[in-house]
């Protein structure tokens, strides 16, 4: 056949693809440890300006300091933490639970988004932080306020996230499915969601770490217990290296949950551009 | 087992129209009292101007749109949904790129319901006849527009469709490929001997692959010409392309293109 010679260089051609595929470079030394260098550097001079700057250990405690002071409290601070951690996971999951349907609702009902969108902005436009005073007078000061704060402030990301995710499906994609039979059960489970799901994940992320922030600022209104409670206890005794460290255990249990998403997200969906 | 089979379907459209509502007052009447009869096993090939309402009839064939009057039936059925029977290739190639190349393939066996680990050396086997042995564990990233657009064609010929749609299958490909996928086509169709609808812009490719070619008017559609192509098959590209009657029939579409003012010489 005249044709088979270009059969041939195509083949020829896809080899070669699949042998630079394989030998992909991880990028240099230098990129991949970049962050951390700057990290070192960032604090290494913070380390060293402070004694320089005559600072006391009381207003800027030195990076050293503060990490000595974490290894010494691991004991208190974990136990503070353990409750943050809960009242953010339960928020974030509420978050997740409630909006999740809701998004869905939005998506399948033209009539449920005009209602519900308007009533969403306006409720996203006031700030959740005024709120933890009342949700203290009406919930009280265990568990419950802190967790509706988190709930309260990781929700919406969620809603819009998962809702703009589902609409911004190629409409061909659907008609591709619903070409080969699939019903709407179907079309969503194979084609809708798995599409959707690096928006989803997005809003988990961002959700994630609000909620974090949700919980703390309940904390900091009234609280027995957590890492919020702790900092306020730190504050009034004038012990900023504890402060200081517990500022950083919450930034860490932020940090930790994004991770968590992440490996969960990398392990569920392919990235589009992972050939990249 | 699949319950298509090899042959293929018969497709008997009458009095076929179409009309979008918009949300304003001008209605598009895409397609105007279209009959058309395809006999099983033909490959036909549907040329016009663009927006004349070629993948609005492959949707309404394919069942996902309905018609505003008349009927279509496929094997004697009516079509208001999905007919089992038809495969769709779309312009785009629209793999899902978050799974292999493999698991794409077997889509339509996994949304019919059917047993995948049953159809997986056939899936196997329609990559190597499009020159992808191997691929199969690919991700669609990974593989360039042909390759993709070849894959797109495995999958809607997994399940050995009767009716086979196929909307500018090989518009977004560069000449080179393209030939070959033409060439391929040929080849597989010459195997499986199910009706092809095949709807292109390119008048020489419509002649090279069809039994029959359909030239369609400018809005609302019409069938303007109902051209049987009478050339000895297999058909070769050069010889083919050399061939005085297939440039005869060329001629012919070019002419009712230049007639309507769609072709304007200069
Ligand atoms: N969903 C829709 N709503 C309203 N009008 C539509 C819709 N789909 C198509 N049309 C109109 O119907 C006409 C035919 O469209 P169609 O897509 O069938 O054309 P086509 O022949 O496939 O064109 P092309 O060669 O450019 O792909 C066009 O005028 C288009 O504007
Ligand atoms: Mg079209």
């Amino acid at each position: 056949m005249a044709s088979t010679d270009v059969i041939g260089a195509d083949r020829a051609q896809a080899k070669q693809g699949k042998k630079m595929s394989r030998k992909k470079s991880r990028g240099p030394w230098l990129e991949r440890y970049s962050a951390l260098i700057l990290a070192t550097i960032l604090l290494g001079a913070w380390q060293v300006l402070v004694p320089l700057s005559g600072l006391s250990e009381f207003v800027l405690p030195t990076p050293l300091a503060i990490a000595k002071r974490i290894v010494n409290e691991l004991p208190l601070l974990a136990t503070h933490a353990y409750v943050t951690l809960f009242e953010v996971v339960a928020g974030f999951a509420m978050g997740v639970l409630i909006g999740i349907p809701l998004a869905l609702s939005i998506f399948y009902s033209r009539a449920f988004e005009r209602a519900i969108y308007p009533i969403l902005v306006a409720l996203q436009t006031v700030p959740k932080v005024a709120l933890a005073p009342l949700l203290v007078l009406y919930l009280g000061y265990g568990w419950a306020p802190k967790i509706t704060l988190a709930f309260l402030i990781s929700f919406f990301p969620i809603v819009i996230s998962t809702v703009v995710g589902l609409q911004s499906l190629d409409k061909n994609l659907v008609n591709l499915v619903r070409s080969m039979g699939a019903s709407e059960w179907q079309t969503f489970f194979k084609v809708r969601l798995p599409a959707a799901l690096p928006n989803i994940f997005g809003g988990f992320k961002v959700a994630v770490s609000l909620a974090v922030i949700g919980a703390v600022i309940g904390e900091y209104v009234a609280a027995e217990r957590g890492l919020g409670y702790l900092q306020l206890q730190a504050n009034s005794l004038f012990d900023t290296t504890l402060n200081f460290a517990t500022v950083v255990t919450i930034s860490g249990l932020g940090v930790m949950l994004y991770f968590i998403i992440d490996t969960i997200e990398s392990r569920v969906t392919y990235k589009r551009d992972a050939a990249k | 087992m699949s319950a298509t089979t090899q042959t293929g379907a018969a497709v008997d459209i009458s009095r076929l129209s179409k009309i979008y509502k918009t949300r304003e007052d001008d209605d598009v009447l895409a397609l105007d009292k279209i009959d058309l009869k395809i006999e099983p096993g033909s490959f036909v090939a549907v040329v016009g101007p663009s927006g004349c309402g070629k993948s609005t009839l492959l949707s309404l064939l394919a069942g996902l749109t309905g018609a505003s009057t008349g009927t279509i039936s496929i094997d004697g059925d009516g079509v208001s949904k999905p007919h089992p029977k038809t495969g769709v290739v779309f312009q785009s190639d629209l793999l899902l790129y978050w799974r292999t190349v493999l698991d794409n393939i077997l889509l339509p066996i996994e949304i019919k319901k059917q047993d995948v680990a049953k159809f997986r050396p056939r899936a196997e086997e329609l990559l190597a006849q499009v020159g992808l042995a191997g691929f199969g564990n690919k991700y669609p990233s990974e593989l360039s527009g042909g390759m993709r657009q070849r894959v797109a064609i495995c999958r809607a010929l997994i399940q050995e469709p009767g009716l086979l749609l196929m909307d500018e299958p090989f518009g977004a490909l560069d000449a080179l490929t393209r030939e070959q996928m033409i060439m391929d086509l040929q080849a597989m169709w010459l195997r499986l001997r199910n009706t092809v609808l095949f709807i292109t812009h390119g008048i020489d490719e419509a002649v090279f692959l069809a039994d029959r070619v359909l030239v369609m008017s400018p809005r609302p559609g019409r069938v303007d010409l109902d051209l049987k192509i009478d050339l000895p098959r297999p058909r070769q590209w050069s010889k083919t392309h050399e061939d005085k009657e297939y440039h005869a029939y060329v001629r012919q579409i070019r002419a009712i293109f230049e007639a309507k003012g769609i072709l304007v010489a200069h």
